[in-house]
């Protein structure tokens, strides 16, 4: 039998929001076995929450995550919404769903970038964080941020949508999107990443069943599930459009899925600026019932869900938080083992939780003589990627 | 099948485990069922009827411990959440994550944050606490008391 390595990766990662340690098992360069530890960020928001009243929740929930700052309000304000339960504004309906999808465009961008860094195509990286510059200006234009929007409060939003900055915000988008096609066509009609991502770290239908994965890790593997779709929200069922399913699920569909939506993404924000109805944006809740709400919103990852329990008073008894990577982390068993290591990074990332802590990945032999770091093992993906442009004659 | 189809399947199958059933609004229904028979519905839901599990949410409630079972019916846009009320001096149920995986996770939290036992999980070791953590102290307990006298926890209260 052949000797077995455990390779330890993190619990420091220098590019995505979350810390994670993951363990390693592998005999020779196959990846037999693995193992998650998480909870190096746990901060007890939960906890900090019943302190809070309902609409200073908000902005501490917003704080959950730098990247997808929307889909926590969002969730959590419906959530308080459920438990009347009542409806919001119209034109707050709109904003919010603007806002969101600007959100999925960005993080999806990132996304994409981040995944070309680790394969060794810098020019996609480069491509897509440019283009992701020009959605968070749109972003910036409606909200006054970047990032932590703090548009959202229970009831409806906090800002409302200037008329003359829709003309701007709409000539923004529309020049982004002949660059996004450009790089949708370079990324998809790719040869050597076709090689590279497909059939790699394949999760299957009935496994994405099992682990209840969500967003685009469960679309990719033929799991026509999505919030937006399935309990409408916001303002999605005012407009047409797709909700974007492949059938392999490995590495290369969660690209395309993200891809393309974020088309799907660009298409609903132009419809809600150019069809911004008039009217309140806030709803103006005084109290809040006695009582229970849920409130579960397509986040780019997948869904967010939150719980809500009132007493009656002005702060929650219980407020429970669920991300949609706590579902969709758990995968991992089914998609890395069996696969090599020059691969494990980009499975791990796949699913877009984050870059898995790669600068302190470390490996050593059973003496203890250190083989590989965290830089060695991005080269040996990216050398994959060398290689197999030589074998394919591709340039 | 159609909601009304769905709850009546459930409701006549289940009937001697489900102590109250409160239909909310179009799109949320809670039962609260005996916690013997968790086992059976949450794998009846989850497998049979089809039923993607959301998350499970457990808060304390002296005398009890609360845990809600989230389940989402995608085809007609249903959440049921099944509630089971726990003995909060010895909360001992049967693990759904022996069976269903995507259980796995939330089990962990609930064990540690709250300290109730899941009877036959396969992996019950922590998921978020630090390993300096003590063991029978439950941060999401309500008369939890701070431990570590260097904490400074006070912030944004």
């Amino acid at each position: 039998m052949m000797g077995r390595t455990i390779i330890p990766i993190g619990p420091y990662h220098p590019l995505q929001e979350e810390p994670e340690f993951f363990t390693l098992t592998v005999e020779g360069e196959t990846v037999v076995d693995i193992d998650v530890r998480i909870g190096y960020n746990h901060r007890g928001i939960e906890k900090l929450s019943e302190l809070k009243t309902f609409e200073n929740s908000t902005f501490v929930i917003e704080r959950i995550c730098g990247i997808c700052s929307t889909s926590h309000p969002f969730a959590y304000t419906r959530a308080v919404e459920d438990v009347f339960p009542m409806e919001v504004p119209i034109r707050a309906k709109y904003i919010r769903t603007i806002i969101a999808e600007g959100e999925r465009i960005h993080s999806h961008l990132l996304w994409l970038g981040l995944a070309g860094h680790f394969i060794g195509y810098n020019t996609v990286y480069m491509w897509a964080w440019k283009l992701r510059e020009e959605i968070l200006d749109v972003l910036e234009i409606l909200s006054g941020n970047r990032n932590n929007y703090a548009m959202f409060k229970p009831g409806g939003v906090r800002r409302d949508i200037k008329a003359g900055d829709i003309p701007v915000c709409l000539k923004k988008i529309d020049s982004i999107l002949p660059t996004l096609d450009m790089l949708k066509k370079a990324v998809l009609d790719d040869p050597v990443l076709h090689a590279r991502l497909k059939g790699v770290g394949v999760m299957t239908y009935q496994e994405a069943i099992d682990f209840s994965a969500l967003g685009p890790t469960s679309r990719a593997s033929g799991v026509a599930r999505d919030v937006r779709k399935d309990s409408p929200y916001g303002a999605y069922q005012e407009m047409e459009w797709d909700m974007i399913v492949t059938q392999n699920g490995d590495v290369f569909d969660k690209a395309v899925v993200r891809i393309l939506e974020m088309f799907e993404s660009a298409k609903i924000m132009k419809y809600c600026l150019n069809n911004l109805p008039d009217g309140e944006i806030d709803a103006n809740i005084m109290d809040v019932p006695p009582g229970e709400g849920i409130g579960h919103i397509e986040a780019p990852r997948g869904e967010t869900f939150h719980y809500v329990k009132s007493d009656g008073t002005n702060r929650p008894v219980r407020h429970k938080v669920r991300a949609p990577t706590f579902m969709n982390l758990p995968t991992y068993k089914a998609t890395v083992q069996g696969e090599t290591i020059s691969d494990a990074t980009i499975i791990l990332a796949a699913i877009d939780p984050c870059y898995c802590c790669t600068e302190r990945i470390a490996v050593k032999d059973p003496r203890g003589r250190l083989l590989y770091n965290g830089k060695d093992l991005v080269q040996l993906s990216r050398e994959k990627t060398e290689k197999m442009k030589r074998r394919m004659g591709v340039r | 099948m159609t909601r009304e189809e769905v709850l009546l399947d459930f409701t006549s199958r289940f009937h001697e485990d489900i102590l109250d059933l409160y239909d909310k609004s179009r799109s949320r229904v809670y039962v609260t069922i005996t916690p013997e028979s968790i086992l059976r519905i949450g794998t009846y839901l989850f497998r049979n009827v089809g039923a993607r599990f959301n998350i499970a949410s457990g808060t304390d409630m002296p005398p009890n411990i609360e845990i809600l079972y989230h389940f989402i019916v995608e085809d007609i846009n249903l959440l049921i959440s099944l509630r089971v009320l726990l003995d909060r001096e010895d909360p001992v149920i049967d693990s759904l994550g022996r069976d269903i995986e995507a259980m796995n996770w939330i089990e962990r939290e609930m064990s540690e944050l709250l300290g109730i036992t899941f009877t036959g999980h396969p992996d019950p070791r922590r998921l978020l606490l630090a390993d300096n953590w003590p063991e029978g102290v439950y941060p999401l307990r309500q008369d939890y008391e701070e431990w570590d006298e260097t904490a400074d926890r006070t912030r944004g209260i």
